[in-house]
C-alpha cells in the first residue's frame, strides 16, 4: 500500500492483542493503510471483524490490557506508545470520532451545550462565552432546530437522529484533520440514515477533513468514500480505490459480501446472510487465511500462513493466494 | 443485583411513586405527611395504648388505687384514647410534648438538650462516612483489579463484619487505655468551646463512620465501575479529556445516584448506631435519655424520642428522593 | 469457601455447647475470677469466674437462635408480601411496598426500644425487633426478582394454560427466585447477628444469666482497664460469624447467579 510522505495518517502493520474471556487473542493483525489529507476511506466488514477496535486504536482508547504493535503515524508522528497526556491533546482536536450508538454516547447528566462546548474549552483555550457561541453555531450547522434555546437541554430530550447530530457537532468542534465515523447510522432508522450520511459528507467536503467511514454496508461505502479497505477476521483482505474494488473484486470474501449485500433500504439483520458459516471467534482465528473455513476456493496452502498482499492493479491489493482464480470466475462490475 | 451492593437492595425507599415534576413534589409531600402520621399512630399505639395505664406502671403494682387514680387524672390519662392521640399530634406540631413523668420537666426541653450532642455526632459521623467511602470507592474503582483495589476491598469486607460498638471498644482500648490520647468517654458539653466537645465526639464518630463507610465504599466502587463502562465515557475520552477529568466531570455525577440512595438508607442505621455508641462512650445524648427513660418507665419521653428518630429517617429519605430530581435531569419514573 | 468454613465453625460451636462445654457457663466461682489464659481456662475467666471459652460457645447458641427465628419471621412475612405484591400488582402492590418502606423507618434498635419499654427486655423483644427489621429488604428483593419472573414468557404460557396466580407463584415463581432468596437470607442472617449483638450489648436482648456475645462485651467494658482482652474475644467471635456469612453469601451468589443471569 502506498504510504508516501504526504500521508496524513499512516498505519502500518497494526496488530492488537486483546484479553478475552478465553485468554489473550490477536484481534487485529497486519493492518496497513494510509490516508491523505482530505481523503475519504471506508472500512467495511462483518460484525466482529475488528473495525471498531482498529478505530479505537487510532485514538489510543483501547482497554488498558490491549497490546498494540506496529505503527500509527499522524503527520509523521508516531502514536503507538504515545504518552497519555500527549494523546489527550490530539483526541477531539486533530482526530475525532463519531460513535455507533447515539442513544448512549452522550452523558445524560450534562446539557448538550456543555458537551459540545467541552472540546472547544479543552483544546482551543477560548473563553466560555466564545465556546458557547461556537457551540451554538455548530449545532445550527448540523441542523439541530433552535440550538440557542435548546443549548441547556439534556440528551434525553432529543431523538436518536438529533443526538447523532449533536455528537457530530461535538466531533467537529475543533475542526479535526481526521474524522472517524464508526457506523454512524447503524442505530438509526432508514430515512434518518440518509440525512446523517449526507450531513457528514457535506461537512467533510466543507472543512477539507480526511474521513474514515466504518460500515458493514457496501452501499454506504460505495456512495461515500474514495478509497476502501475490506476487513475480515482482524485483517485487511482487500484494499483500493472504491471504483477499482467495485469493478474488479479480487478477494472471495469481498465477492461474497457483494453478492450478499442488502438492497438499499432493506431491513437490518438480513445482511450477509448468504455467506455460509459465521465469523470465527477471536480465540479461534486460524493461523492461515482467516476466511479459509468459509471460502469455496480454499486449498491446503491457504491454511499454512497468512496469505501475502498481492497487487492486482494500481493501488489495488488483495490478501489471497488464489486471487487470479477469483478474478476470472466472478465477473462483477455492476454497482447497486 | 450487583456485586458489592449486597447489603442493601439499592433503591430509594419510596414514600410515594413519582410522576411528573410538578405533581412529583406535591405527591411526595403528601405521602411524607401520611407516612409521618402512620408512624406516629404506630408509636402511639405501642407506647401508649398497649401498656394500659401508665400511671400504674409509674407507681408500681403496690401503689394505692387512689394515688394511681389521682396521677391518672393529673397526667390526662383518663381521657379517651383518640383524644390523647390528637392531643399528642397537636403537641408534635407546635412543639409542646408534655412533661416527663419522671422529671416533671418539659419533654421538648429534655430532648433539645440531648440533641445538642446527638446531632453533632450524627453529622460528624455522616461526614466522615462520606469522605472515607467516596475516597475509598473512587480510588478502588480507578484502580480496578489492581493491588490497591483488592487491598481496600478486603478491608471493607472486614469493616462490614465489625459490630460498631465492638470497634468502638477497640478504639477505646487503643486510644484511651494504651495510648491515653483521648478519654474513654463522657462529653464536656459545648460551654468550653467547640474543641473539647469535638474531641470527645471524635472516637464515637470514627467508630460509627468506619463500619458504615465500608458498606458505602463498596457501593461507590461498583457504581463508578458501572458508569465507567458506559458509552459516554468513551465519547468524553474521544474529546480529549484525560481519565481523571472524565472520572470527576462525567462519571461521578452519574454514579452518585446509587450512592445517594444507600446514604439515605444508611441514615436509619446511623441513628440506631448513635444510640448504641452513646452507650459505649457514656455520652449524654438522645440514646442515653431513651435508656434512662425506659428504666424510669417514663413512656412519654420514650414515645417522643422514638417519634423523633423515626421522623428523621422518614424525612431524610424524602429529601434523598427529592435530591434525585435535582441530580438526575431525566427524573425518570423509577421502576419499582 | 472460607465463608462456609467460618459458618460451620460457629454452628459447630453452638451445637457443641449443647452437649459439652469445658466448664459450666452458668456456675459462678468468684474465687477464680479474671484468671489469665491457662491450660484449664484457655482464654481465662470473667469477673464472675466463668470460663470464657464456655461462655463463647454457649453465646453462639443465643446468637444463632435469635438469628434463625428472626430471619425466619422476616423471610416468612417478607417473601409472602413480596410474592403477593408481584402477583397482584395494582393497589395491593402499592400498599405492600409503601408498608415495607414505612417499616424501614424502624431499625431494630428502635423497635426493640419500644418493645422493651412495654414488655421489658429479653429474647422475645430482640427476636421481634430484628424480625421486623428484616421485612422491608426481603419484601423488596422478593418483589423485584419475582416481578422479573412474572415478565417472562413461560409465565405467559402457564397463564394461557389456565393456571391461577397462586399456582403460578408456587410452581413457577418461587422456585426461580429461590437462589436469590437463599443468598439474601445469608446476608440477612449476618445483619441479624450484628443486631442481636447490639441489642444484648444494650441490655435489650438476651438477659443474664444466659450468656451472649453482646452481653459479654458489655460486662467486659467495665473492666477495660483491668483486663482488656475480655473485650476482644466476644467481638472477634461476632465479626468472624458475620464475615463468614457475608463471604458465604458472596460465594453462593457466584455459584447461583451466573446460571440465573444466563436464563434471563
Ligand atoms: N474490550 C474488549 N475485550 C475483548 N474483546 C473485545 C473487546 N472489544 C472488542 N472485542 C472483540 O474484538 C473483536 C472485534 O470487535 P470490534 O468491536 O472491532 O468489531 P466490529 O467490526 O466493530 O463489529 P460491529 O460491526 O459489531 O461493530 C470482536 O470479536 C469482539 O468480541
Ligand atoms: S487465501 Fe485461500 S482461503 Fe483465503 S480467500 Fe484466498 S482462496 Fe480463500
Ligand atoms: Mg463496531
Amino acid at each position: 500500500m502506498t504510504a508516501g510522505d504526504q500521508a496524513l495518517l499512516d498505519v502500518s502493520n497494526l496488530g492488537i492483542r486483546l484479553d478475552t474471556s478465553r485468554g489473550p487473542a490477536q484481534a487485529v493483525r497486519e493492518v496497513s493503510f494510509a490516508l491523505r489529507r482530505g481523503e475519504t476511506l471506508g472500512i467495511v466488514g462483518e460484525s466482529g471483524c475488528g473495525k471498531s477496535i482498529t478505530a479505537l486504536a487510532l485514538l489510543g482508547l483501547l482497554p488498558d490490557s490491549a497490546v498494540v504493535s506496529g505503527n500509527i503515524r499522524l503527520d509523521g508522528r508516531e502514536l503507538v506508545g504515545l504518552a497519555e497526556a500527549d494523546y489527550c491533546t490530539l483526541r477531539g482536536n486533530r482526530i475525532s470520532m463519531i460513535f455507533q450508538e447515539p442513544m448512549t454516547a452522550l452523558n445524560p447528566m450534562h446539557t448538550i451545550g456543555h458537551q459540545v462546548a467541552e472540546p472547544l474549552l479543552r483544546h482551543t483555550g477560548c473563553s466560555a462565552t466564545e465556546a458557547k457561541r461556537q457551540a451554538i453555531a455548530l449545532l445550527d450547522r448540523v441542523g439541530l432546530p433552535d440550538p440557542a434555546r435548546r443549548y441547556d437541554a439534556y440528551p434525553h430530550q432529543f431523538s436518536g437522529g438529533q443526538r447523532q447530530r449533536i455528537t457530530i457537532a461535538m466531533a467537529l468542534a475543533c475542526k479535526p484533520d481526521v474524522l472517524i465515523a464508526d457506523e454512524p447510522t447503524t442505530a438509526l432508522d432508514v430515512t434518518i440514515q440518509r440525512q446523517i450520511l449526507d450531513l457528514i459528507a457535506d461537512l467533510v467536503a466543507e472543512q477539507g477533513m480526511a474521513m474514515i467511514l466504518i460500515s458493514h454496508d457496501l452501499g454506504v461505502i460505495a456512495e461515500n468514500v474514495q478509497r476502501m479497505i475490506v476487513m475480515y477476521g482482524g485483517t485487511v483482505v482487500e484494499s483500493g480505490t472504491t471504483d477499482a474494488v467495485f469493478s474488479r473484486m479480487g478477494h472471495p470474501y469481498t465477492q461474497g459480501l457483494f453478492r450478499a449485500r442488502p438492497r438499499l433500504g432493506a431491513r437490518k439483520g438480513t445482511r450477509l446472510a448468504t455467506i455460509a458459516g459465521t465469523v470465527p471467534e477471536l480465540a479461534d482465528l486460524p493461523a492461515g487465511c482467516p476466511f479459509a473455513d468459509r471460502c469455496n476456493l480454499v486449498v491446503d496452502a491457504c491454511r499454512t500462513a497468512l496469505p501475502p498482499v498481492a497487487e492486482i492493479g494500481a493501488g489495488h491489493a488483495v490478501r489471497c493466494i488464489r486471487t487470479d482464480v477469483a478474478l476470472t470466475r466472478d465477473p462483477v462490475g455492476v454497482i447497486a | 443485583m450487583h456485586r458489592g451492593l449486597k447489603l442493601w437492595n439499592v433503591r430509594p425507599p419510596k414514600f410515594g411513586a413519582p410522576a411528573r415534576m410538578s405533581v412529583f413534589l406535591l405527591r411526595r409531600c403528601l405521602t411524607l405527611l401520611a407516612t409521618l402520621v402512620g408512624a406516629s399512630l404506630i408509636i402511639f399505639l405501642v407506647l401508649d395504648a398497649l401498656p394500659g395505664n401508665a400511671a400504674q406502671m409509674l407507681m408500681g403494682a403496690d401503689a394505692s388505687p387512689d394515688a394511681v387514680r389521682a396521677l391518672t387524672v393529673k397526667l390526662g390519662l383518663d381521657q379517651p384514647l383518640a383524644l390523647r392521640y390528637l392531643h399528642w399530634l397537636r403537641g408534635l406540631v407546635v412543639g409542646d410534648l408534655g412533661n416527663s413523668y419522671a422529671y416533671g420537666t418539659p419533654v421538648a426541653e429534655l430532648i433539645r438538650e440531648r440533641l445538642a450532642m446527638t446531632i453533632p455526632l450524627a453529622i460528624l459521623a455522616m461526614l466522615l462516612t462520606t469522605v472515607l467511602a467516596l475516597a475509598a470507592g473512587i480510588y478502588t474503582a480507578a484502580h480496578h483489579n489492581r493491588l490497591g483495589d483488592v487491598g481496600v476491598m478486603s478491608l471493607t469486607q472486614i469493616g462490614i463484619a465489625l459490630p460498631n460498638f465492638w470497634f468502638a471498644i477497640l478504639l477505646i482500648l487503643l486510644f484511651a487505655v494504651k495510648l491515653q490520647w483521648l478519654s474513654a468517654g463522657g462529653f464536656p458539653g459545648w460551654e468550653d468551646g467547640i474543641w473539647p466537645g469535638l474531641r470527645s465526639l471524635l472516637l464515637p464518630a470514627v467508630a460509627l463512620a468506619v463500619v458504615q463507610a465500608a458498606i458505602l465504599a463498596r457501593v461507590t466502587r461498583s457504581a463508578v465501575l458501572d458508569v465507567l463502562r458506559e458509552d459516554f465515557v468513551r465519547t468524553a475520552r474521544a474529546k480529549g479529556l484525560t481519565k481523571r477529568e472524565v472520572l470527576w466531570q462525567h462519571v461521578l455525577r452519574n454514579a452518585m445516584i446509587p450512592v445517594l440512595t444507600v446514604m439515605g438508607l444508611q441514615f436509619a442505621n446511623l441513628l440506631a448506631g448513635t444510640i448504641v455508641i452513646e452507650n459505649v462512650f457514656y455520652l449524654p445524648g438522645l440514646g442515653r435519655l431513651i435508656f434512662q427513660s425506659i428504666a424510669n418507665r417514663d413512656l412519654i419521653v420514650v414515645r417522643n424520642c422514638v417519634m423523633l428518630l423515626a421522623g428523621m429517617v422518614i424525612i431524610v429519605n424524602f429529601v434523598v428522593d427529592v435530591l434525585y430530581a435535582v441530580i438526575d435531569p431525566r427524573i425518570k419514573v423509577h421502576e419499582l | 469457601m472460607v465463608g462456609a468454613l467460618l459458618c460451620l465453625l460457629v454452628l459447630g460451636a453452638a451445637l457443641l455447647s449443647l452437649v459439652w462445654t469445658p466448664w459450666s457457663a452458668y456456675e459462678i466461682d468468684v474465687a477464680a475470677k479474671l484468671r489469665p489464659p491457662s491450660a484449664a481456662h484457655w482464654l481465662g475467666t470473667d469477673v464472675l469466674g466463668r470460663d470464657i471459652v464456655s461462655l463463647l460457645l454457649v453465646g453462639a447458641r443465643a446468637t444463632i437462635l435469635v438469628g434463625i427465628i428472626a430471619v425466619g419471621i422476616g423471610l416468612t412475612c417478607g417473601v409472602c408480601l413480596g410474592l403477593i405484591a408481584a402477583a397482584q400488582r395494582g393497589w395491593t402492590e402499592e400498599l405492600i411496598m409503601r408498608f415495607s418502606d414505612f417499616t424501614f423507618a424502624f431499625p431494630a434498635v428502635l423497635s426493640a426500644i419500644m418493645l422493651a419499654a412495654v414488655i421489658g427486655p429479653g429474647m422475645v423483644t430482640s427476636i421481634t425487633a430484628i424480625g421486623i427489621f428484616q421485612i422491608p429488604v426481603l419484601v423488596r428483593v422478593t418483589r423485584g426478582s419475582a416481578g422479573a419472573i412474572w415478565a417472562r414468557e413461560f409465565i405467559l404460557a402457564a397463564r394461557a394454560a389456565g393456571k391461577g396466580r397462586v399456582r403460578i407463584t408456587i410452581e413457577h415463581v418461587l422456585p426461580n427466585i429461590l437462589s436469590i432468596l437463599i443468598v439474601q437470607a445469608t446476608i440477612q442472617f449476618a445483619l441479624a447477628i450484628l443486631a442481636e449483638a447490639a441489642l444484648s450489648y444494650l441490655g435489650l436482648g438476651t438477659q443474664p444469666p444466659q450468656p451472649s456475645w453482646g452481653r459479654m462485651l458489655n460486662d467486659a467494658q467495665t473492666l477495660l482497664f483491668q483486663s482488656p482482652s475480655l473485650a476482644v474475644y466476644p467481638g472477634a467471635a461476632i465479626a468472624l460469624a458475620v464475615l463468614g456469612l457475608n463471604l458465604l453469601g458472596d460465594g453462593l451468589r457466584d455459584l447461583l447467579d451466573p446460571r440465573l443471569a444466563r436464563q434471563r
